[in-house]
């Protein structure tokens, strides 16, 4: 990514908070407000992101949700290190949902990268990336956190926060800056042996102007960054005292349990209430457009109580709508249009023609829930002309912005009360509206808290999917089976831009999008468009290499010579799993390269057919390359996180339409990876110094191929449709490994 | 009435006895380190001990707990003796969660961590083919590698 630093502290200080340190003509009264919200007694705020105050306690303050990928502390360590403080004295905080932490500069991270992507675009709503500054947007998604914010900002405020603590210190001891020296909180002039710590020098640093060009350390310096450091919010999530969204608790708080129409985008019609309202505890019951609510001095009362309600929805024209319909419109589209360009390269269509052989195969891809642990829910407290709310979010400023205009009150009156997410995955992104509306259009019936919560059921069957997709390949062949053309028409929409391109050396390539819209509400999950389009992508892959007679790694190498760092992790992936080498009998491995949020991943699938004729995936080996890593054990979680929930997805994952609504409704029909079924991990980190990329979601594409691929030599069997578990492989023919 | 003992703490609640512990626990002790994951016994967020044996808190009603010892993780770990510290002493799989970094989002490991307490408890020295039929909790972040080395891990010491 090419983001000039000058430039992005001058565009970047009214938004990113950690870059405020005085590029902007806004930044006097920016500076005032953070001093305003955050500061107390005699603490100084020297930057946006960071607090010093006079015992040396350095507070970090994290623009981020804390879902899990342990973003608290990597970003942390990034302030800590450029600052040269010590990692005891660092305090992390969650940042308040203010327009000041706003991080409208990831829209522009993302846009130089590959354009804005579909699930922010909403906030860009002009032709020119600065109107994301002036929106209210703190959203943790993309894998963009250590990348983004990390990078241009953390560091930045770290950096200048210690210059401008030098030059206190330079004043204060009448010595040359150049002649101090920073480590462990303390400015040291080694000449005399004086020091000083940070919180000494902190009052007189905040006067200072900001550094301009702030300089930041090579890696070779860093103290912080690059260690195993242990993350801040684990002591609290061992002893049952952190606060989720569903934990928001006071003694005079309603609960409200909530039936939404089952057919996306139907209304009430009617409701009899009269058994509900006759049970115990039960204080109202609330027709919304969409949906009726019972409200009740406890959830269970609340939920028994609605069980019992007699809602009638209107009729809809996709009442009858099942996944086989929707399946057959997406083959319609894709017979009958050609799409629009998403790439072409060459002349596919003359390869073609001029090809020796030409194979196809046609793949799919289910809907998918997020699933997150913790159930959607929202808490909101309506206080006349003010609001207090708690909820897990992946965008604390978003949601805080809805209630405010969903209520009708002032968006400065709302306050927001950040918790940990029970999981995010993407379902806690803005415009996944719909627990939020519904929390506070109840709550404003009332004048205590109400929590509104989504069943199980609730959250399955009313959110926001990973697209189903249908993707239709074709490949030409010269007379020397090597690959010359690559043909694939897919189903939209497209979420992220280039999740459909392939970094294979194939001379003429014609990628096309056909329509995919349906009435069943989409939204970004775990790896957004790369969940569907690797699979489709590195199995068809598979495929052409098997037509080849080549070995299915060695003509990913051969075709990527002009992507070093692909090779890279294939190779450490590949040598790491003893590809090639004798494997236990009846095992075989399986391949597969993404490159996705910056990182580049391989992933090795040993996998065994069982008893029950379904795969067994003993072990997983992945090569990352995500430039360096911040903290190598976070590195390490994300990588085994994201794998398992790809595999969940790959072996299991399936949301099926029937009577226009979601068929599953519980964890036992949508089936997930488990202690038993999980798979020994192993995880390489490549270092190759290049920019930081993404760890969130980049584990999650590769594995449904690399397990499929290895299906396929156990029993000659393509799964070119997922799940997994839907195939029988009880008449196997395996194929020996090229 | 329902009467019961939380963490060593008796409560009288005057609720259904059909109520599920877990709303009890939660909504009317306001006890929130016990979570509700799916509330039919399938995912293990939920998860209590009774007279130290793990149950699935969503699906078990308050009567059939009446008179019993609970304890949730609330309760797991134990106040220091014989010092004027609040702190208290973390339980060993609560030790070993943090030194094996296990949680991510961090939403199951209450559960998971009671699931975990109990079937160490019973069976010290496990097989992995026993962890994988005594620990059936979902775990969305996919902490399962770690929980396994953690559970090895207190198996040997």
């Amino acid at each position: 990514m090419k983001m000039n630093r000058r430039r992005f502290i001058l565009t970047g200080a009214v938004v990113g908070g950690g870059v405020l340190i005085g590029y902007s003509a806004t930044r006097p009264t920016r500076h005032r407000r953070a001093n305003d919200d955050l500061v107390t007694g005699g603490e100084r705020f020297i930057t946006s992101f960071i607090k010093i105050d006079p015992n040396n306690e350095i507070t970090v303050y994290v623009p981020h949700s804390e879902m899990g990928q342990g973003i608290h502390t990597s970003l942390s360590m990034m302030a800590a290190d450029e600052l040269d403080a010590a990692w005891e004295d660092i305090i992390v905080e969650q940042a308040p949902a203010i327009d000041l932490f706003a991080n409208g500069d990831l829209v522009k991270g993302f846009a130089s990268e590959f354009g804005v992507p579909n699930f922010l675009m909403g906030l860009v709503n002009a032709s020119s990336f600065a109107v994301a500054e002036l929106m209210n947007l703190q959203t943790t998604g993309g894998s963009s956190s250590v990348r983004y914010t990390g990078e241009y900002a953390m560091r930045t405020a770290g950096a200048a926060a210690r210059e401008m603590l030098i030059n206190a210190a330079a004043s204060r001891l009448d010595v040359p800056a150049t002649e101090l020296t920073t480590e462990l909180s303390h400015v040291q002039h080694n000449a005399s042996g004086r020091s000083l710590s940070y919180g000494e020098l902190a009052a007189d640093a905040a006067l200072l102007e900001p550094p301009e060009d702030p300089v930041l350390k090579d890696r070779s310096q860093f103290n912080i960054m690059g260690k195993a450091i242990s993350r801040n919010d684990i002591p609290a999530k061992v002893d049952g005292s952190a606060i989720y969204g569903l934990d928001a608790h006071s003694e005079d708080m309603l609960y409200a349990a909530i039936r939404l129409a089952p057919v996306f985008g139907t209304r009430l019609v009617s409701v009899d209430a009269s058994e509900a309202l006759a049970q115990r505890g039960v204080v109202r019951v609330i027709d919304l457009d969409d949906s009726v609510a019972v409200v009740a001095d406890n959830y269970w009362r609340a939920k028994q109580a609605l069980s019992l309600v007699d809602a009638t929805f209107e009729e809809s024209e996709h009442d009858n709508v099942s996944s086989a319909d929707i399946a057959a419109r997406f083959d319609k589209e894709l017979a009958e249009s050609n799409g629009s360009e998403d790439k072409e390269t060459g002349d596919a269509g003359a390869a073609m023609e001029e090809a020796a052989d030409v194979i196809g195969a046609s793949y799919r891809v289910p809907y998918l829930a997020h699933a997150a642990m913790e159930p959607m829910n929202c808490t909101v407290h309506i206080q006349g002309v003010r609001a207090e709310m708690w909820t897990s979010t992946q965008d604390a400023l978003g949601m805080k912005g809805r209630v405010a205009s969903v209520a009708g009150i002032a968006e400065e009156n709302v306050i927001f009360h950040q918790t940990y997410c029970g999981g995010g995955f993407g379902r806690r992104l803005p415009f996944n509206w719909n627990m939020i509306d519904h929390a506070t259009l109840i709550a404003m019936e009332f004048d205590v808290p109400v929590k509104t919560i989504f069943s199980r059921e609730d959250d399955m069957q009313q959110d926001y999917y990973r697209p189903a997709a249908h993707n239709n390949f074709k490949a030409a062949f010269d007379g020397n089976n090597k690959v010359t053309a690559w043909h694939s028409r897919f189903t939209g929409p497209i979420q992220v831009p280039g999740a459909s391109h392939i970094p294979y050396a194939i001379e003429n390539q014609s990628i096309r999008v056909v329509d995919g819209d349906t009435h069943v509400p989409i939204a970004a999950w775990r790896s957004v468009d790369h969940s569907q389009q690797t699979f489709f992508t590195e199995s068809f892959m598979d495929e052409i290499a098997h037509r080849a007679g080549v070995n299915p790694y060695q003509l990913r190498m051969d075709l990527l010579q002009e992507h070093p760092r692909h090779r890279k992790v294939l190779e450490v992936a590949a040598e790491a799993a003893g590809y090639g080498q004798n494997l236990p009998e009846g095992h075989a491995l399986g391949i597969a390269v993404q490159e996705s949020f910056g990182s580049f991943v391989a992933e090795v699938a040993e996998v065994s057919m069982g008893d029950d004729n379904q795969p067994i995936v003993h072990k997983v080996t992945c090569a990352i390359d995500c430039g360096w890593a911040v903290n190598p054990d976070t590195v390490e979680a994300q990588i085994e996180s994201g794998i398992i929930f790809g595999l969940s997805a790959a072996l299991y994952g399936e949301i099926t339409i029937e009577n226009g609504g979601v068929a599953q409704g519980n964890f036992p029909d949508y089936e997930m990876v488990r202690m038993a079924t999980s798979p020994e991990i192993e995880v390489h980190v490549v270092e190759s110094g290049e920019a930081l990329g993404g760890l969130g979601e980049p584990a999650t594409p590769p594995i449904a191929a690399a397990v499929t691929n290895a299906i396929y030599i156990l029993t000659g069997q393509r799964v070119r449709e997922l799940p997994i578990k839907n195939h029988d492989f009880s008449r196997s023919n395996p194929v020996a490994q090229v | 009435m329902a009467t019961f003992k939380v963490n060593g703490v008796e409560h009288t609640l005057d609720i259904e006895p059909d109520m599920p512990l877990l709303w009890a626990i939660r909504d009317e002790l306001g006890m929130t380190g016990t979570k509700f994951g799916c509330g039919i016994a399938n995912c293990g967020a939920c998860t209590v001990h009774v007279n130290g044996n793990a149950i699935r808190s969503c699906v078990t009603p308050v009567s059939a707990v009446e008179g019993q010892e609970i304890t949730t993780i609330e309760g797991m770990a134990t106040a220091v003796a014989g010092t004027n510290t609040s702190a208290p002493d973390l339980s060993t799989v609560q030790q070993a969660w943090i030194d094996h970094q296990i949680p991510q989002c961090g939403y199951c490991q209450s559960g998971m961590i009671m699931a975990v307490s109990s079937f160490l408890a019973s069976n010290p020295n496990p097989t992995d083919a026993e962890i994988d039929a005594g620990i059936t909790n979902v775990c969305r972040c996919g902490s399962y590698p770690r929980v396994r080395k953690a559970i090895r891990a207190l198996a040997n010491a």
